[in-house]
């Protein structure tokens, strides 16, 4: 892997929208995948292992639940500051981004919003430090965009519940101390459940194998009987609103997250552009390489200021999902584009691990599917606008 | 003890450099502001013999507001409180004269300076401090103990180091060694929120006097081409080192 010299593009001026605590926050997050992430990313990729030495980093930077307060080990910071760091992990690495969004909004979150006071005391400031590490388990083997049909269940067994069931593709399952898992209880509604690793009947077989997301461990949840403890059930919220609402501030976090990757293959296509002589001039002046990397910064900044403008609206507690969707899907599309002209721009060399854009481009086919789908997102947006359910 | 750290705002060192009003005024537009590498391998030996010994660092930058995000990083690393004398630094003189007016007044055991700053690359300021405060100066340090009262400093000289013994309160200017690009501190969490609540006094300029002015400013002439000599040519080489390049 060469040297990280990646030059973040800011072609509207957008620094000019955050706050100087904002900036802070996002150089620390960028200088530490520079110096942390960038060195040993590529090999970890390339040998699909999970890097476990960036766990306490991740934390250093704030990158578990920086939006929780701080009595819970947060760090009370808005939702732009979460943005921020999930961008610059992603310019790093999906997979690093996938680990942070999974700790910060389908563990911390749903413990803090759903949870009672003793689980969030419980759980909480041990998430924040990286000390203990969850896992999400929403999507099942046959119910994928349709998580409603589930039928992973608790059955009341008086003092505790049953668990069983089978959960497919959650990323932090192989390393996961706790889950955090929806099932359907005896009336059919769907609660959700903190299982923590020790619980006889529950295990986690890794998923091999994969083209994408290689340096995020991905697996199954198992659950065979497992005793689940009345205290570890999440009382304050029930029915898929729950997790979905959990969805929304991963997404959030996707449509910062997907622009990082973005701009790191913008960059390195247009660094490598400059550099690459053929026809005796660097093949940045012939038309068709700039055609290719102005709609890029076109493109990047037109995220940026969708984005941003999420940012404020879910500081302000008026993001919908809905307007969370089209940014997810129309900053996941942008960035994968990006990656395959990126790619082009640097012939053949782009295909190599000396540079991060294949990387990119394999993370993001895992990026556009989950944390739903690019089609479904799309059926969200047409659900808004139009009154009419195209789901089924 | 207390240690004073001096900060300067400098360009990143990736910026485009460019002028103004006819070449005679830095253009700060889309300019990217940092702490002064040299300065920041200070801060971080400051807040280690910190988290050694015990003291408490104070930061100073003279400057306008614009540069608060700069002073508030090195409050985010690890300085207890920071200090910005408001006014748009005018040359190294007048820097040198606010700096050393706040410490007659707010003395200190060791300050510490970077050995230049990156932009204007001056290495007068720590000087002049120490002309005005009467104490004595070590520049280009890249290695300092502390014991007691005594100071050791490592001073880099041509081709070597020279091993210098002193006595508090001192000014230093430090570069690279005093501590290790390694040891160089990213903020984290923690200490960007602790930053919130550090005290950032600022305090006005007593009477900004120049004693230089800059008139105009010129950028490096552009590379010339490259010119490939064929390995088993050595005298074509010699020939155009001698003659053309006129460097032997």
């Amino acid at each position: 892997m060469k040297q990280d010299l990646f030059q973040a593009p800011d072609y509207f001026l957008m620094d000019e929208l955050l706050s100087d605590e904002h900036k802070l926050i996002r150089d620390a997050a960028r200088d530490w995948v520079k110096r942390d992430v960038s060195p040993i990313i590529e090999e970890a990729c390339q040998n699909a292992i999970f890097p476990k030495q960036i766990l306490s980093g991740l934390a250093d930077v704030g990158a578990f639940g920086p939006y929780i307060p701080t009595k819970y080990g947060g760090a009370g910071l808005d939702h732009i500051s979460y943005g921020l760091i999930m961008q610059e992990l992603e310019r790093g690495d999906s997979g690093v981004r996938s680990t942070a969004s999974v700790q910060s909004s389908l563990v911390m979150y749903p413990i803090y919003e759903y949870g009672n006071e003793e689980q969030r005391l419980k759980y909480l400031p041990k998430l924040a430090t990286g000390e203990m590490m969850g896992c999400f388990g929403l999507t099942e083997p046959n119910h994928g965009s349709n998580p409603g049909g589930m039928t992973t269940n608790i059955k009341d067994m008086g003092d505790h519940y049953i668990l069983n069931g089978a959960k497919m593709w959650i990323s932090n399952s192989p390393f996961a101390d706790v889950a955090v898992v929806w099932a359907k209880n005896d009336a059919g509604r769907i609660k959700g459940v903190i299982v923590e690793r020790e619980m006889e009947g529950f295990t986690t077989p890794e998923t091999h194998n994969k083209w994408s997301l290689r340096a995020s461990a991905t697996g199954e949840l198992v659950f065979d009987n497992v005793k689940i403890p009345k205290e570890n059930i999440l009382e304050g919220k029930d029915g898929l609103g729950a997790p979905l609402g959990c969805l929304d501030s991963a997404r959030y976090g996707i449509a910062w997250g997907a622009i990082g990757a973005a701009m790191d293959c913008y960059d390195t296509a247009l660094r490598y552009s400059k550099e690459r002589i053929q026809f005796g001039k660097p093949i940045a002046a012939f038309q068709l390489q700039q055609k290719k990397l102005a709609e890029m910064i076109t493109e990047i900044t037109k995220a940026q200021l969708l984005t941003w403008r999420l940012g404020v609206l879910k500081n302000e507690g008026r993001a919908t999902t809905a307007q969370i969707s089209m940014c997810k899907r129309n900053n996941v599309e942008m960035a994968l584009n990006i990656t395959r002209e990126a790619r082009q721009i640097l012939g053949a060399m782009g295909i190599t691990g000396d540079y991060s854009i294949m990387r990119h481009m394999m993370n993001l086919e895992s990026v556009i599917t989950y944390e739903g789908t690019h089609d479904i997102h799309l059926l969200i947006t047409g659900l808004d606008i139009t009154g009419e359910s195209a789901f089924k | 003890m207390n240690i004073l750290v001096c900060i300067s705002s400098v360009p990143d060192t990736t910026s485009k450099i460019n002028f103004t009003e006819n070449d005679s005024k830095f253009d700060e537009n889309g300019i990217q502001f940092v702490i002064n590498p040299y300065d920041e391998f200070g801060l971080t030996k400051a807040v280690m013999l910190k988290e050694q010994n015990g003291a408490k660092v104070t930061a100073i930058i003279v400057g306008e507001s614009s540069v608060e995000p700069v002073i508030r990083k090195a409050l985010a690393i690890g300085a207890d409180q920071a200090v910005r004398i408001n006014m748009k630094p005018l040359d190294s003189f007048s820097t040198a004269k606010e700096i050393s007016n706040y410490v007659s007044e707010n003395p200190f055991d060791l300050i510490i300076a970077g050995k230049e700053s990156s932009d204007y690359n001056g290495g007068a300021v720590p000087g002049i401090i120490a002309d005005m405060l009467n104490i004595p100066f070590v520049n280009a340090c890249n290695g300092l103990e502390i014991e007691g009262n005594e100071v050791t400093l490592n001073r880099e000289i041509d081709g070597g180091i020279e091993k210098i013994k002193a006595s508090l309160p001192i000014i230093i200017g430090g570069q690279k060694g005093l501590v290790e690009e390694s040891e160089l501190r990213i903020p984290n969490m923690r200490g960007i929120m602790t930053a919130r609540s550090k005290p950032l006094n600022i305090v006005e300029a007593n009477n900004p006097m120049t004693m230089s002015k800059s008139i105009q400013f010129e950028k490096p002439a552009a590379k010339g081409e490259c010119k490939m000599v064929s390995s088993d040519n050595i005298d074509q080489l010699v020939n155009m080192l001698q003659n053309e390049a006129k460097v032997i």
